[in-house]
């Protein structure tokens, strides 16, 4: 399945690109991801735990980035082995644009499933996907951005309060 | 008054006392002490190549006894192909290789990869997830024009190609065809997809293979319409066992439906892995395990056009058909449509000329191969869907039409131009019988009541022939078979009377058990009580060509017929010498046999029991005993024909279609239990209705079995089907069988999809929506897309 969508951040261009090369970005906006770590330049491992109608299943696997052109953009792939359940893979070509007040990210998304997931996911695989994506990158403006005020303060699950990545990375 | 017994009677299926209390005894039910199980790493993606298959780890996991690989399979053969094509310019088939466990490469989703036994099955699972792949995924080939194009991925590296073979048929007919069709008046074309099905029998594949260190004799159970059949490919050409040393049993078997013809990996593997384990091993297939491994039936692409002169009548048919093979060649796959479907391009017609191209291809899918109706099915949509569509540009009655060009009663046997040769029929008492039970001469009223509440009502009819009686051997030899495709039977009458017929035709839902017995009762003049039949044993039934094709009681009850007739040859001499008369004046009557003009008669039990106990017999001409066998090989295929008619409603606003009337004319010849027919018509007729509305086996770009499941596969339930209309009074009998028979199993699954595509087309245009075909499965969204497209 394929899907394309943009975003509108209210934050500059290069803070963007930054976002879209951390691990600890990445880790805070894939869903139901666990784990990850790596660089931006070696490749990330990633793992997370996905239910896909009636499959629940732990995928393992890697992330990479390839195409980039500092500052304007580049292309996520991503393959998940999940055992019995089968695999997902994907990738998004994400690029940026300025736009008044902050970036314009711009995606397109491809995902693939196989083996059990295919065979007994294929019917909601379409919208999961778009489910999973919109999810990463409502998350990725929200982490880029900071909680609007209105919102901020909100207690996250573990208690933490919640914080914008620029001020975790930027204020400590 | 019907008959209570005998040829014509509706004798109740006395298996179905055992099916329906649960008392059955199926392969799963079989549990040897010791046994151990498989589980099968199936591959995930469509195409790759397999870099990795590291099993160290797993096995060092609790429970497994052994895991296999291909490695392990490198010293057999592999799965071997049943028919051999020859293309067009003389050349047989690719035929790539089919092993029992992926090496090298893995070909579709689904295709084994290892093989882990273990103590259990949940044992044997979890190793399997502790195996170390490293598959490099390769582009999937899944679109069959594309497949055959230059630059094309290909399933099988070796063979160069996609292209397994490319069949003319009649080739010598086709410039003929090409002038035919260049002077016509009028030629209508359609292009069509005829969907791929998963069979889907109740009972998913099992097998139990079983070794005994003690004989060196191996013993497989598994779910097969022809245990015969699969201990001779796996025997021969797979693990080399001879037959003396290989015993196949297929007990009671839940269903076939053709997918259950075919020889399968695990039940090599199985029968393999008992000697190396030297313990049973034991599989039993998931559901979704049966959509990715068991054979899939249909998946044809075709172009068809029909010429007809300036008086309708039809001049040639010329089609063009890509037929899906799949990633490997299934047992029986080049057969079904080339031999089982070109040769049925006449269909009840008088079409002088008739030219059949195939081009069969491989694909990263499931393997493909006959499922019920295998090729007949593939024709007859073609045919009745193209001739319904001329009617419509041409503006005149399609029954009338049909009609037209019906071979008539008075040219049996007729020798059509695409080589088979009709013994018998009569097509315009078949389409009478049916106008008549679906009450047509009242559609237009029905009509205007669905349109009275906003529905259109449409009516589809159309005609079909197939060639069942699977089939004359020394035929089928010059047309690919690698094996005969006659049937035998052991008649045993014991000493007080009570006779067991070992036969080699498997029953699976056709009900042998009640229906061989009332073959044997009519002619010795017993009680259907007295006789039982045994099958789905090599070690009890002399051979066996199985069940398909509609050919168990044509042929497999033609040999068991042969062999009673040995047996009242033999019990006639014996009467004839307890009663002190010429052997020629004894007459069978009643379970007696008496001396013709005399009072003078013994019993059945009398003659059997002298057979027995020779005390007084004559010795000197015969042998003791009363056992006979026979081998039955028919002289030409049978031809059940006949006309179906389907009434829908359709809901313009949903494109929802409902089957509101279903009625079918059938010819079977002679019925042997009209209870039991029935019940194969019905079965045949949801089988096409599911195909026609609801059924699908979708893959995606990559290869991904889309349709995995209950889920997304839509078999049809009970309120998907109507209350069926069937007839079968309409009997030619067959010409050459001792019976009279024609076959009625598959009848239903051909002669009702395009009836029922017909009349959705009819609803439609009587609507004004101009639609000249829609695929199949006729979904609403496909019906509302086709109507949003007409009216823009």
């Amino acid at each position: 399945m394929q899907l394309s969508d943009s975003r509108e951040i209210a934050a500059p261009r290069d803070v963007v690109w930054a976002a879209l090369l951390s691990p600890e970005v990445l880790k805070e906006c894939v869903p139901g991801c666990t784990e990850m770590s790596g660089s931006a330049d070696e490749g990330f491992e990633a793992t997370v735990v996905q239910k896909v109608g009636p499959v629940k299943a732990t995928f393992k696997g890697a992330v990479t980035l390839s195409d980039r052109v500092e500052g304007e953009g580049l292309t996520l792939s991503g393959e998940g082995k999940g055992g019995a359940a089968g695999f997902a893979k994907g990738g998004a070509k994400v690029w940026l644009e300025d736009i008044e007040g902050g970036t314009k990210l711009i995606y397109d998304v491809e995902a693939n499933v196989g083996g059990k997931l295919a065979q007994l996911g294929s019917r909601i695989i379409d919208g999961f996907a778009k489910k999973m994506a919109d999810e990463f990158f409502t998350r990725f403006q929200e982490t880029v951005e900071g909680p609007q005020e209105a919102v901020d303060g909100e207690e996250t699950a573990d208690g933490e309060k919640k914080k914008g990545w620029l001020k975790r990375v930027f204020a400590g | 008054m019907p008959k209570d017994h005998g040829i014509g009677a509706s004798i109740k299926r006395r298996e179905d006392v055992r099916f329906l209390t649960g008392a059955g005894n199926y392969t799963d039910d079989i549990n040897i002490r010791g046994q151990a199980y498989v589980y099968f790493l199936r591959s995930d993606v469509a195409h790759g190549k397999l870099n990795k298959v590291d099993t160290t780890a797993a096995s060092a996991m609790p429970g497994v006894v052994r895991i296999f690989t291909g490695a392990d399979f490198a010293g057999v053969g592999g799965l071997p192909c049943g028919w051999q094509v020859t293309d067009r310019h003389g050349q047989p088939m690719k035929e790539p290789g089919h092993p029992v466990l992926a090496q090298g490469k893995v070909r579709h989703v689904g295709d084994p990869i290892a093989a882990i036994v273990a103590d259990t099955l949940e044992q044997a699972r979890d190793a399997a997830e502790a195996i170390e792949l490293d598959i490099e995924e390769l582009p999937a080939v899944v679109d069959m024009k594309a497949a055959v194009k230059d630059g094309s991925a290909l399933v099988h590296d070796d063979i160069g190609s996609n292209l397994c073979y490319d069949w003319g048929f009649v080739e010598e007919n086709k410039a003929a065809v090409d002038e035919a069709i260049k002077n016509a008046a009028h030629v209508t074309t359609l292009e069509l997809v005829n969907n791929r099905l998963v069979a889907n029998p109740m009972e998913p594949r099992v097998c139990v293979g079983d070794y005994s260190r003690a004989t060196d004799d191996y013993t497989l159970y598994t779910t097969s319409q022809n245990p015969h059949v699969i201990r001779l490919l796996m025997g021969a050409f797979v693990l080399g066992i001879p037959e003396h040393k290989l015993r196949v049993v297929a007990p009671d078997v839940g269903g076939g439906f053709g997918t259950k013809i075919f020889h399968y990996a695990e039940e090599a593997f199985c029968t393999f892995a008992a000697k190396a384990c030297n313990r049973p091993v034991k599989w039993t297939a998931s559901r979704s395990e049966a959509f990715m491994s068991d054979a899939h039936g249909r998946d044809h692409v075709t172009k068809i056009e029909l010429a007809l002169d300036k008086d309708n009548n039809f001049t040639a048919i010329r089609t063009e058909t890509y037929a899906n093979m799949g990633a490997y060649l299934s047992t029986f796959a080049p057969s079904v449509p080339t031999w089982l479907h070109g040769t049925l391009m006449a269909g009840n017609y008088r079409t002088p000329v008739i030219y059949v191209n195939v081009k069969a291809v491989f694909t990263n899918t499931v393997p493909v191969d006959a499922y019920r109706g295998a090729g007949r099915p593939e024709a007859t949509f073609q045919i009745e869907r193209v001739i319904d569509q001329a009617a419509r540009e041409l503006g005149v009655d399609p029954i009338a039409l049909r009609r037209q060009n019906f071979i008539k009663p008075d040219q049996f046997p007729y020798q059509t131009p695409v080589a088979v040769a009709y013994d018998t029929g009569n097509y315009d008492a078949t389409m009478d019988r049916l106008i008549e039970m679906a009450d047509i001469a009242g559609f237009a009223k029905r009509r205007k009541a669905s349109e009275a509440k906003g529905k259109l009502r449409g009516l589809g009819v159309n005609c079909y022939i197939e060639a069942c009686g699977i089939a004359p051997s020394n035929l089928v030899g010059q047309l690919g078979a690698r094996a005969g495709l006659y049937e035998s039977a052991t008649v045993r009458v014991n000493a007080t009377g009570g006779i067991v017929v070992m036969t080699g035709s498997h029953s699976h839902g056709q009900g042998h058990e009640t229906a061989f017995p009332q073959v044997i009762a009519e002619m010795l003049g017993i009680d259907e009580s007295m006789v039982e039949v045994v099958h789905g044993d090599t070690s009890k039934a002399p051979m066996g060509m199985g069940t398909y094709g509609s050919r168990s009681l044509a042929v497999g009850g033609s040999a068991m017929v042969r062999a009673t007739e040995k047996i009242l040859r033999k019990a006639k001499k014996i009467a004839a010498h307890l009663m002190e008369a010429s052997e020629g004046d004894i007459e069978v009557k009643d379970g007696r046999f008496h001396v013709a003009g005399t009072d003078k008669s013994v019993a059945w039990g009398d003659v059997t029991l002298a057979a027995y106990v020779p005390h007084n017999y004559p010795l000197e001409d015969i042998e003791p005993g009363l056992e006979e066998t026979a081998f039955y090989d028919p002289s030409n295929f049978t031809y059940p024909a006949g006309a179906y008619a389907c009434e829908v409603e359709l809901d313009p606003e949903t494109g929802k279609v409902t089957i509101e009337r279903f009625a079918a004319a059938d010819d079977f010849g002679n019925v042997v239990n009209p209870m039991i027919v029935e019940g194969q018509v019905h079965g045949g007729i949801a089988q096409g209705v599911g195909q026609a509305l609801l059924e699908g086996a979708v893959y995606d770009a990559n290869g991904q079995l889309l349709t995995g499941s209950y889920m997304d596969y839509a078999m049809p339930r009970a309120t998907d089907v109507p209350f069926y209309q069937v007839d079968h009074s309409c009997a030619t009998p067959c010409t050459h069988n001792p019976l009279g028979v024609k076959g009625c199993g598959e009848a239903g699954a051909i002669g009702s999809p395009p009836a029922v595509v017909n009349a959705v087309l009819d609803a439609l245009n009587s609507g004004g929506i101009k639609v000249a075909h829609i695929d199949m499965p006729v979904s609403p969204s496909r019906v509302w897309s086709a109507i949003q497209k007409a009216k823009a």
